[in-house]
């Protein structure tokens, strides 16, 4: 506090520790604007209300159960845990655990076996947050009698109850999430905060993959980087493409052919050990349909 | 009477911010907190009826406090106690235990004497 009555915001967020995490989500997530916008955002509400708990003007906690809807691969879960961490060191959660379930986690098998497994997982997600992933799957609304309404209706209560003692972030696919709300209202007007992960462009996936090589003690020839971008470029326009996951099944199987490779040679050195060829990508079937397009349109017949 | 046994047995009865602040230390030493409750408080009665699992992976005191709240609700007319185990080994035992309710009407028990082989005398609680 400098003067009476008055409070250093810049000062209060430093002593929270909250920059360092913010900062850290800035330098190993690539892309996601509007997701690290948000978090800002949200950092910054918690801030200004502990300072005006400070000046003594009490308010209601914020509710802050969330909604990540986004494709598969686009970082959800990685979001979640640092959330956690955020919200822990703001002091909006005690403990800071994540606790991640799917719908076998929260739904029983038979009459009376929901409730006490939701409130198993409910308890232990109590000072930390509960992510439910693929939560559109609690409802099945072609089964009138399907326990994930129970589920969700002790949800919707410790939701509204017990914001002080958890927060629930639900993630999923955006157009079945946006069913999901629309068929549970009470949940849906339960959730304050959408966030929409945005798929990653090409340039982003290759920031991305700079960085998971390098974790796997690796790096791209020169060559091997731009095969890698036509590579995502084909991918990306393939079904079942779920961005940084598949990226990550891309480069695993460059590294099972770069392993064949190698042994074909023979005699190896350091640098070659390191060094993903563009041979190695290549090589993937992706490219083969590119290939017989390719020779279709040199010779139509 | 009042009855007392476990741990703070000789202190007033703990307030849900005092029970909440045990259970988290618990929680800290990596103990395993449970709810149980009996109709039978007789010092000789070690089965107490279970109030759901142990709460093994328990994080929070809120978690605990939620099921006694839930406890006292459907057995206000019981004692219901907090345990706390420690499974390191070499304990593998209970290292806390109080009573967090009571009922309004205190169970009462009397001394009762009985005449045995030899005209030894034996004593017994029993429930008055």
């Amino acid at each position: 506090m400098t003067a009476a009555g008055s409070i250093d915001l810049k000062a209060l967020l430093a002593e929270s520790g909250v920059g360092e995490v913010l900062d850290e989500l800035d330098r190993e997530l690539v892309g996601l604007a509007p997701v690290k916008m948000r978090l800002r955002e949200i950092a910054s509400l918690l801030v200004v209300d502990k300072a005006r708990a400070a000046l003594g003007v009490e308010g209601a906690k914020p509710s802050l159960h969330m909604c990540f809807t986004g494709n598969p691969g686009t970082g959800k879960t990685t979001v979640a845990s640092r959330m956690a961490t955020i919200l822990h060191r703001l002091g909006h959660v005690r403990k800071g655990h994540l606790v991640a379930v799917t719908r076998d986690d929260l739904v029983g098998q038979y009459i009376g076996h929901t409730a006490p497994k939701t409130k198993e997982v409910l308890k232990r997600a109590m000072g930390g947050v509960l992510f439910i992933d693929e939560a559109y799957y609690l409802y099945r609304p072609e089964n009138e009698r399907d326990y994930g309404q129970e589920a969700i209706e002790i949800l919707m209560q410790v939701m509204e109850n017990q914001r002080e003692d958890l927060v629930v972030i639900f993630a999923g696919y955006k157009s079945r999430m946006d069913t999901f709300f629309q068929s549970n209202p009470g949940l849906g007007s339960r959730v304050a905060h959408h966030i929409d992960f945005p798929d990653y462009d090409v340039s982003e996936l290759l920031a991305i993959a700079d960085r998971m090589v390098g974790g796997l003690g690796l790096r791209l020839s020169r060559d091997g980087r731009v095969a890698l971008e036509e590579y995502m470029r084909l991918r990306r326009g393939q079904p079942n493409f779920a961005n940084a996951r598949s990226l990550r099944n891309a480069l695993d199987r460059s590294r099972l052919r770069q392993a064949r490779r190698l042994l074909e040679v023979g005699q190896v050195d350091a640098e070659m050990l390191m060094t993903i060829e563009a041979a190695d990508i290549r090589a993937s079937r992706v490219f083969d349909a590119a290939r017989a397009q390719g020779a279709a349109e040199e010779a139509p017949c | 009477m009042r009855i007392t046994q476990g741990t703070f047995s000789f202190l007033p009865d703990l307030t849900d911010e005092q029970i909440g602040k045990q259970v988290e230390y618990a929680l800290q030493q990596n103990w395993a907190v449970s709810i149980e409750y009996t109709d039978d408080p007789h010092p000789r009665n070690v089965y107490w009826e279970m109030w759901g699992m142990p709460m093994f992976d328990l994080k929070d005191a809120a978690g605990l406090l939620g099921e006694l709240r839930e406890c006292r609700k459907n057995h206000s007319d019981c004692y219901i106690k907090v345990n706390a185990f420690d499974s390191a080994r070499g304990f593998e035992t209970m290292r806390m235990s109080f009573i967090a309710h009571r009922p309004p009407e205190e169970a009462r028990y009397r001394l009762r004497r009985e005449e045995s082989e030899n005209r030894l005398v034996r004593y017994t609680l029993e429930r008055a």
